[in-house]
């Protein structure tokens, strides 16, 4: 498949603006600035920028703890959600569900939730809503490789393949369940196997390789679009960083980091841009230098916003 | 005026709000064919056709999961839980999702929502099939409670129901729906505000606060009770969140005394929580001490000799009226 070179280009330019923002993330909490949980996603980058570049401005995602990727390649706002990060008033959400929780309508993400497998329930009903309303919307469900365990990823795939609805689920295998190896979890060794039992695709991608993870979901929503039903595709994927920002990774060897951190998908994917001409080593720095000086600013902004008041408190809540 | 059953105004309600409504469909286990188990959605599967009647696997956590993906994106949907028990299953579902969203997100994300779901004993259903969770539901922030106890009350705040951009579970009555429950409703359209508690019947010695069947149990004790010169005032709050407080401590300025009459184990139920209302705002309005009338902690039995036991009836009422009048 032929991609053309304004989307290497948008794929490259997302996965660096993802590293920079998470970047700063893990400093901002490293400084005491950003409270709470933070599950940062450094290695990732490839499973957020290469499902985005095959879907439209108007499809849908679900998304999960470690969202903050998702949510930037979809269009959402890096100020806004630093400051969401950071718990001030300006954030996407006014400062009342921070990094885990991430949420923009506007641009299609309809939520991250760190209650697992329930986005494929909340993609699920976004697909029914699109073949209800007649249009040719997709809902694509981000989810980590634990999840493939848990009830609502079977009630999900079920109900979405029994009515053939417009759903591509993702599940972004870094083998880490928190600390619990996936393979220690189930006796499956191919994840896919899983996608036999409801009678749909189920199609195992390099995850750190983005041309690759574009191809086989572009594929899948192409299939879903055309009202033939889900897709479930295994993207086999590294996280570098601990479950949450704190976490020492005890359960990990050395080596097996090692191998993860070899497999980072932004110095490879720009040595092939290169290589295929899409971008020469200038064009490439400057991509990271305006991604650098874009999160710098996203910084700047959640710093020196307000937290918000107390009045805030009370509202947007109704029984 | 024309007089229909309690099942008959249910049935009334939805189908007159997806008749106004393109959006407003149905997901729930066997509500195609059957009209849901015990009928009350008879009927709209002829009229409204697949897309809009949807026949879910077994699989309460995808139905209200579905729902909350669906509302996020411009339907109104109607949950049917076949039993209120089953509530249990996408507990994390409604807990967690359903009615956090909305204030987690800064109020950017909409979910109105309706699940509908029969409750309460009375048909011999044991213990997984009988139950009123309502005190258990009270304690979900944003969660809209309504519990309706006459066909005027069930057509109108379910349709007000299904008009909420906010999720609202519906509670209705089983012993109501099965013992064909007569009542009359207005011929036009009309709706009932939510969080508007009714005045059953008025009276001056004792206020009885109580829903659903335990309503007309109160209505009856109250007739009995008038023989022996004590005057009942019958409060229903209609809807439990919001608590309609207002109405149930302006009866008690008037009577002085408060019996809560609930169809459930007093421990965390609505009872203990309007109990606690009253204690906390109108104290000083007590001529004596609170009481509640409710079932004993166990679940719900099966054997129909236990069950009318366990159910507060009648005369369990006029004894804890007797105690403080």
């Amino acid at each position: 498949m032929a991609i053309e070179k304004e989307k290497l280009v948008w794929m490259y330019r997302t996965m660096v603006r993802h590293r920079e923002f998470e970047e700063r993330v893990a400093k901002g909490f490293a400084k005491g600035k950003i409270p709470g949980f933070v599950h940062l996603s450094q290695g990732q980058e490839a499973t957020a920028a290469g499902p985005m570049a095959a879907l439209r401005k108007d499809d849908y995602i679900t998304s999960y703890h470690r969202g903050h990727g998702h949510l930037i390649a979809k269009g959402g706002r890096p100020d806004l959600m630093m400051a969401e990060l950071y718990g001030k008033a300006t954030g996407i959400m006014k400062g009342k569900g921070g990094s885990m929780h991430l949420t923009d309508p506007d641009v299609g993400d309809l939520g991250a939730d760190g209650i697992l497998a329930t986005q494929v329930l909340t993609a699920t009903g976004a697909a029914l809503s699109a073949k209800y309303r007649g249009t040719d919307q997709v809902a694509v469900c981000f989810i980590g490789d634990g999840c493939i365990n848990a009830g609502s990823f079977h009630e999900g795939l079920n109900m979405a393949a029994a009515w053939k609805l417009p759903l591509v689920c993702i599940c972004e295998n870094n083998i880490w369940g928190e600390s619990t190896s996936i393979y220690d979890s189930t006796n499956l060794t191919k994840l896919t196997d899983r996608a036999v039992g409801y009678g749909i695709p189920g199609v195992a991608v390099d995850g750190t390789d983005p041309i690759a993870v574009y191809e086989v979901v572009a594929e899948a929503v192409a299939r879903a679009r055309k009202g033939e039903g889900p897709t479930f595709i295994e993207a086999k994927t590294c996280r570098w960083r601990g479950h949450f920002e704190g976490d020492s990774q005890s359960y990990r060897t050395e080596k097996e980091l090692d191998e993860c951190k070899k497999r980072d998908p932004i110095p490879r994917f720009r040595k092939k841009l290169i290589e295929m001409g899409v971008l020469t080593e200038k064009e490439a720095d400057k991509i990271r230098q305006e991604a650098a000086e874009e999160m710098d600013k996203a910084v700047k902004f959640a710093e020196e916003s307000p937290f918000p008041g107390p009045e805030e408190l009370l509202t947007d809540v109704y029984a | 005026m024309k007089e229909i059953t309690y099942l008959k105004a249910i049935n009334e309600a939805v189908d007159e709000e997806m008749a106004r409504d393109p959006t407003v469909f149905i997901m729930g286990e066997d509500v195609r064919v059957w009209g849901a188990p015990l009928g009350e959605l008879k009927g709209l599967f002829e009229k409204y056709g697949p897309k809009r009647i949807l026949d879910t696997p077994i699989s309460e956590r995808a139905i209200i999961g579905a729902a909350i993906g669906a509302a996020a994106t411009g339907l109104r949907p109607i949950t049917h839980i076949m039993f209120a028990e089953f509530l249990g299953v996408c507990m994390s579902e409604i807990l967690n999702i359903l009615c956090k969203l909305r204030y987690m997100t800064g109020g950017k994300v909409k979910l109105p929502v309706t699940i509908m779901s029969p409750s309460g004993a009375g048909i011999s259903a044991a213990g997984e099939h009988s139950s009123c969770l309502d005190g258990l539901l009270m304690s979900i922030v944003g969660l809209k409670i309504v519990v309706p106890s006459t066909p005027y009350d069930a057509k109108g705040l379910l349709k007000s129901a299904i008009r909420d951009d906010n999720p609202v579970i519906c509670l209705y009555h089983k012993s109501l729906l099965v013992g064909g429950l007569k009542g009359e409703v207005p011929e036009e359209e009309y709706t009932i505000p939510l969080g508007k508690g009714d005045i059953k019947r008025e009276g001056s010695d004792v206020t009885v606060v109580a829903t659903l069947l335990m309503v007309h149990r109160a209505l009856a004790a109250a007739e009995k009770l008038q023989e022996k010169g004590i005057s009942m005032e019958v409060i229903d709050p209609r809807t439990l969140a919001p608590l309609d407080k207002q109405t149930i401590i302006d009866s008690v300025r008037k009577t002085g005394r408060l019996v809560i009459m609930d169809e459930e184990p007093k421990i965390g139920s609505s009872a203990a929580e309007i109990l606690a209302v009253v204690g906390e705002e109108a104290f000083d309005l007590l001529k004596a001490p609170m009481k509640r009338v409710c079932a004993p902690n166990t679940p719900v039995p099966f054997s129909p000799a236990l069950e009318k036991i366990w159910m507060p009836d009648e005369e369990d009422l006029i004894k804890a009226v007797n105690e403080i009048v």
